[in-house]
């Protein structure tokens, strides 16, 4: 079945050309004109304060280990999806005990507020 | 009739590049043609004309679009990080067009070489693709509004970046309901199983087609979910700082992502090139060669793949495809934006435990279906779609609990109430 992967990559191959031919054409194209003021960060006309890489909200990282938990949670429930009438009765409580657990988990997070965003 | 005509590996690639590269320019067009669409319908729901000028009916207003973001100059902030800078627009635009790939968009075409799939790919794992590289588009838009080192940019890259990965999982989830009744990850097969059934998955899973198409307008970033570029508090997110084609590059990046939605949700629940109430289309890759269905006795039913079936089947995709993308439009000009905490609440306590509830639910069904027997077709389907349309309403009113269905009419009265006025006839609230 590897056969079915090359058209894949051909229309990988055709992207990738199109995306570095669209900012070549534009490079080669536009003209450059640079002034100072051209190249300060555009924040509502205020001249930018400070530096941008500072500390953010744990909230997005909160938000990203909950994600991981339940993204695998999903793919760890493809194979039982499409085998699940060949399967039967056992898998299948097997797997509500599954999504149970992750329920309570994902109960005591939210209770914990670790969905609240104020 | 119906022996499995096998292409050549010489043929196969060939006709795999010419598909290709027909797909990658139909997808290119109609997102040139999103924009205008998008313009001239937002014209149209505002009571104003539209770009009209250039061209009839400003048909040629892409292609003057293009042009002009091709020779404007560009500004990129000196205290951007370069590299990133020009590679996120780039990681933008490839994910959209690629997934589409595996997305079948007609009946098999038989030709002079052999029998041809109408889909570029058809890889054995389908679905499973399209979940993967549709997540990879959150870099693009991650890298760009870290790199361009502005900080209305960070905030919109990092708002794209939580609500994309929230709503991957609902998103997720809905798509395990269809596995559960097509058996395989394969999109082919998908459309199989829809005609066997005798209906599109949007009766049988109503549900989880609600789901779908809220996490697909939360994943393409578009209205009542553009937080990433909410222009009231972030001037525009993540693009900011781009300008002329590396602007452009992330708004064909975002239609092709529209595109590709709106592909799935007419192959996953609306019988992707499936004509509705005819049977003579139905036409599936088995052992054996091309089958129309399975006999009384479990044989396959040879089919005979033509060419007038293939060209109906393409139309009726792209009549599905067609009412998404005016459905996205639509939605964009109809619905005001979500605040940001209201949209993390609707996918972290609403979407996630509803899809995973639901999940469980149809499997059970399906389970209690086949322990008495029932065949796979209409009854079966009928049985599912009961159960689902039953839930989808509970979900509804659950959801809603009197806010937008019952909502100005409740507040009027309220209103009225607090100012001494007797509330309207036939009010709800007030019976209660």
């Amino acid at each position: 079945m590897a056969k079915s992967y090359i058209p894949l990559l051909i229309i990988l191959g055709v992207t990738v050309l199109n995306a570095a031919g669209m900012a070549a054409a534009s490079h080669i194209l536009n003209p450059r004109r640079p002034t100072p003021q051209k190249a300060m960060p555009y924040e509502s006309g205020m001249i930018p304060l400070g530096d941008t890489r500072h500390r953010f909200s744990i909230k997005f990282y909160m938000v990203a280990i909950s994600f991981i938990v339940f993204d695998l949670e999903t793919i760890f429930l493809v194979p039982w999806a499409v085998r699940v009438r060949e399967l039967g009765w056992g898998p299948f409580v097997a797997v509500f005990f599954f999504v149970v657990v992750l329920a309570v988990g994902l109960v005591y997070e939210w209770k914990k507020g670790g969905l609240e965003w104020e | 009739m119906g022996e499995m005509q096998e292409l050549s590996t010489f043929w196969f690639v060939t006709v795999a590049a010419v598909k290709v590269v027909a797909v990658f320019t139909v997808v290119m067009g109609v997102v040139a043609y999103m924009t205008l669409a998008e313009r001239r319908v937002s014209a149209f729901i505002q009571d104003r004309l539209g770009p009209n000028r250039v061209g009839p009916f400003g048909l040629l207003q892409p292609i003057a679009d293009g042009i002009k973001n091709i020779i404007k100059e560009e500004t990129m902030p000196g205290t951007a990080a370069k590299f990133y800078f020009v590679l996120g627009p780039a990681l933008a635009i490839m994910p959209a067009v690629v997934t589409i790939a595996v997305i079948p968009f007609a009946a098999p075409l038989p030709t002079p070489v052999g029998t041809v799939d109408m889909v570029v790919a058809d890889v054995p794992i389908g679905i499973l693709y399209i979940l993967a590289l549709s997540s990879l588009a959150v870099y693009g838009i991650v890298l760009s509004g870290w790199a361009s080192n502005n900080k209305y940019a960070f905030l919109g890259g990092l708002r794209a970046s939580a609500q994309m990965i929230s709503y991957e999982v609902a998103l997720g989830l809905s798509v395990i309901a269809v596995l559960l009744l097509v058996g395989n990850v394969t999109l082919t097969e998908t459309v199989w199983k829809q005609q066997q059934l005798g209906m599109w998955f949007v009766f049988p899973l109503s549900l989880a087609f609600v789901f779908f198409l809220i996490s697909a307008l939360a994943e393409t970033n578009r209205l009542p979910f553009d937080m990433p570029e909410a222009e009231s508090e972030l001037i525009t997110g993540y693009h900011t700082e781009y300008s002329a084609m590396k602007f452009s590059m992330f708004f064909i990046a975002e239609y092709a992502h529209v595109v590709t939605a709106s592909a799935l949700l007419a192959t996953l629940f609306f019988g992707g090139w499936d004509i509705p109430f005819w049977t003579g289309d139905d036409m599936f890759r088995h052992e054996s060669g091309w089958i129309r269905g399975f006999d009384e006795a479990g044989a396959p039913i040879p089919a005979t793949p033509s060419v007038l079936i293939t060209l109906l089947t393409l139309g009726a995709f792209c009549a599905k495809t067609g009412f998404f993308l005016l459905l996205y439009i639509w939605i964009r000009w109809t619905l005001p934006r979500f605040r940001y905490d209201q949209v993390m609440h609707l996918g972290w306590k609403v979407l996630l435990p509803g899809a995973l509830g639901y999940v469980m639910l149809v499997a059970g069904t399906m389970l209690v279906l086949d322990q008495l027997e029932v065949p796979f077709g209409p009854v079966y389907g009928g049985v599912l779609t009961a159960v689902s349309g039953v839930t989808t309403l509970a979900f509804l009113l659950f959801v809603d609990r009197d806010r937008v269905i019952a909502g100005a009419h409740r507040k009027r009265n309220l209103a009225r109430r607090r100012a001494g006025l007797p509330a309207e006839a036939g009010d709800p609230a007030v019976s209660s």
